[in-house]
């Protein structure tokens, strides 16, 4: 129930309560046309769970830590966004080894932020709650963006669907490689990787993160060996090949001078890094939209700020926004790799990614229906200390509109790169098959490769390498929830 | 000859396994079926990467449930056009894809003489490509 305080009183000199002022309302009902954010809060000591979500709310809408009179010129009841429910989090609080936490539900009206803009969407809900005095932690887990608010995004540049007519590669993920060693190689040298993994049966390579313009190879040099590669590849296979060139730079005017290149030496992709901003991510959308361009984003940086539980975001949000910003590949994760990631946690972000409308999965740590409102599929990118002998499992976890990038498990293959694209592709292709066959592939994984090696002498070697590399290391960041016992609940 | 691994174009799901027999396209028209797929066959002279269009050897065939009739449709197909690329494909009318969902060669011509880059130098270092595919220097239907 509301514990505002109406006319006179509220607007007195001083400071009340946020619960007080108008931002807790326990019995608000979320419009269709609201944005709805669930915060992970960890109250101060002696701080009411519920003061604490008022407090997120306001600091996150309107309200300023006093009151001011100014509010009486506006609509103010309107803007006031609402805490409305805040729960206890399972395994929190005493008894536990986790301070007590609460999930904090706060509708935001529509007219709260600028139409098709993630950078006012986010100047508001993570702009100055995080160093709020009185939360000790905060952590954005979910977000509700109603179909209203979606339809002013241009979304992905060119989609899942049009991403595969485009290279005509269908019913299989797409297979790709970071060029090593990230850093170092001359323009010339870092082409013969890119042409090498292309011509064994790679779709994709790629330029790392933090491959941009240095001493050691200026990008034009970069641009110019990896087009050489690219369509020396293309010919040498009859397929569309493609090379993420990363065009991030320090300023837009750059950024939009490589993208131009790129798209002048005929690429058909480019790539930024999740760094340079949301605003500058959207504007490279728009430009690669314009320019029948894949924009494929590395999400470089997002740990510092996803990994932790207790504070920061969660990375299913980043992939919420990145679809609406619109890019069109996006790194999610892949359970088995070197990174870190659950197996549940990942299918949240690859359906947030893929799906045209996602229920609310708890499990899967969704905690709303989100309608996609018709905006193009992000293909996620599966990247990070997987090999061939993992085959089986990557698909089953990951599905098929995915790429699977084996760096590492392409380029150190004893034999070389054309033999460890090889042995990816070989091993990718008898797994689809088998369970297209509707064979229990998952299970009888191993043995699938092992038939396929007997002819293919690469993916042989490549098993043998690396038959035993396992990640299995503890998850950090898992779903916390109660399985309901009760069916129709 | 191509000179990549297999010596062949390697468009499609399976281009890299054996050829497939007709027990494993059986199996693959199976599960296009069961997914509600309609299938097409379409076969061409002009494996270039970006040539879109092959002939359609006949509609895609969305009423054809009878995965022996589809089958038959195909090996109808590589008897017309024993030296053509033949691929099948499956078309998913789901909303949200509205695609091809699966496409995979089952027939080639004896040899593949595959692609030529020419580069045209143009200004600075930069280069224009154009991937040629031999097979056309031949007038359409003389190519293999």
């Amino acid at each position: 129930m509301s514990q505002e305080i109406k006319g006179k009183e509220r607007y007195k000199s001083g400071v009340i309560p946020y619960k007080k002022m108008g931002y807790w309302d326990a019995d608000y009902v979320p419009k269709e046309t609201d944005i709805i954010a669930l915060f992970r809060i960890t109250p101060q000591e002696g701080v009411d769970h519920e003061e604490a979500a008022a407090a997120v709310a306001g600091e996150s809408s309107t309200a300023t830590w006093t009151v001011v009179w100014t509010d009486r010129l506006t609509a103010c009841e309107l803007y006031r966004a609402k805490a409305y429910r805040s729960d206890p989090v399972p395994n929190t609080g005493p008894g536990t080894k986790t301070e007590q936490q609460y999930f904090a539900y706060i509708a935001y009206d529509l007219d709260l932020f600028e139409p098709g803009s993630i950078a006012n969407l986010t100047a508001s809900i993570i702009g100055n709650v995080f160093g709020f005095k009185a939360v000790k932690a905060l952590r954005l887990e979910d977000m509700h963006i109603p179909v209203a608010y979606l339809k002013t995004f241009q979304g992905p540049a060119t989609g899942v669907v049009v991403e595969r007519e485009r290279l005509d590669k269908f019913g299989r993920p797409l297979l790709g490689a970071t060029t090593k060693p990230k850093l170092g190689l001359s323009g010339r040298n870092y082409g013969r990787v890119v042409y090498e993994g292309l011509k064994g049966g790679l779709d994709f390579m790629k330029d790392d993160e933090n491959i941009n313009s240095q001493p050691f190879m200026h990008w034009r040099d970069r641009f110019l060996y990896c087009m050489e590669a690219v369509n020396r590849a293309s010919a040498a296979t009859g397929e569309v090949k493609g090379h993420y060139l990363n065009v991030t730079a320090g300023t837009m005017e750059d950024m939009y001078e490589r993208a131009e290149f790129a798209k002048s030496l005929g690429s058909v992709i480019v790539m930024i890094d999740l760094v340079i901003g949301y605003t500058a991510i959207q504007s490279m959308a728009k430009w690669a939209r314009k320019n029948d361009m894949i924009l494929h984003l590395h999400r470089a940086g997002n740990s510092t700020y996803s990994r932790q539980k207790n504070h920061g975001m969660n990375f299913r949000v980043i992939c919420k926004w990145m679809r609406m910003a619109g890019v069109d590949h996006i790194h999610a994760g892949t359970v088995v790799g070197k990174l870190e990631g659950d197996p549940l946690m990942i299918k949240g972000f690859y359906d947030t990614l893929r799906e045209t409308n996602t229920k609310t999965s708890l499990e899967h740590g969704l905690f709303f229906d989100q309608d996609w409102a018709s905006l193009n599929k992000v293909m996620p990118v599966a990247s990070g200390g997987i090999h061939a002998g993992q085959m089986h499992q990557l698909l089953d976890y990951l599905g098929e509109d995915v790429i699977l990038q084996f760096g590492g498990g392409t380029i150190g293959h004893p034999m070389g790169i054309q033999a460890g694209a090889v042995a990816n592709r070989v091993a990718l292709e008898a797994m689809v098959m088998a369970r297209n066959e509707g064979r229990d592939y998952v299970k009888e994984g191993p043995q699938i490769l092992e038939a396929a090696a007997k002819w293919c002498t690469p993916l042989k070697q490549a098993l043998d390498t690396w038959k035993d590399i396992t990640f299995n290391y503890e998850s950090t960041d898992t779903a916390d929830f109660v399985p309901s016992t009760t069916a129709n609940v | 000859m191509m000179t990549n691994v297999g010596n062949r174009v390697t468009q499609g799901q399976f281009s890299f396994l054996p050829p497939l027999t007709d027990k494993q396209i059986s199996a693959q028209i199976k599960y296009a079926l069961k997914n509600g797929w309609a299938i097409g066959v379409e076969y061409t002279d002009d494996p270039h990467p970006r040539n879109t269009y092959w002939e359609m050897f006949g509609n895609p065939m969305f009423d054809l449930k009878d995965p022996a009739g589809i089958l038959s449709e195909i090996n109808d197909c590589r008897k017309t056009y024993p030296n053509h690329y033949i691929r099948v494909t499956a078309f998913n009318s789901t909303r949200g894809v509205e695609s091809p969902t699966m496409s995979y060669i089952v027939n080639r011509p004896k040899n593949e003489p595959g692609f030529r880059l020419d580069r045209q130098e143009t200004d600075g270092r930069c280069v224009r490509y154009t991937i040629h595919s031999y097979a056309t220097d031949k007038p359409e239907a003389e190519r293999y």
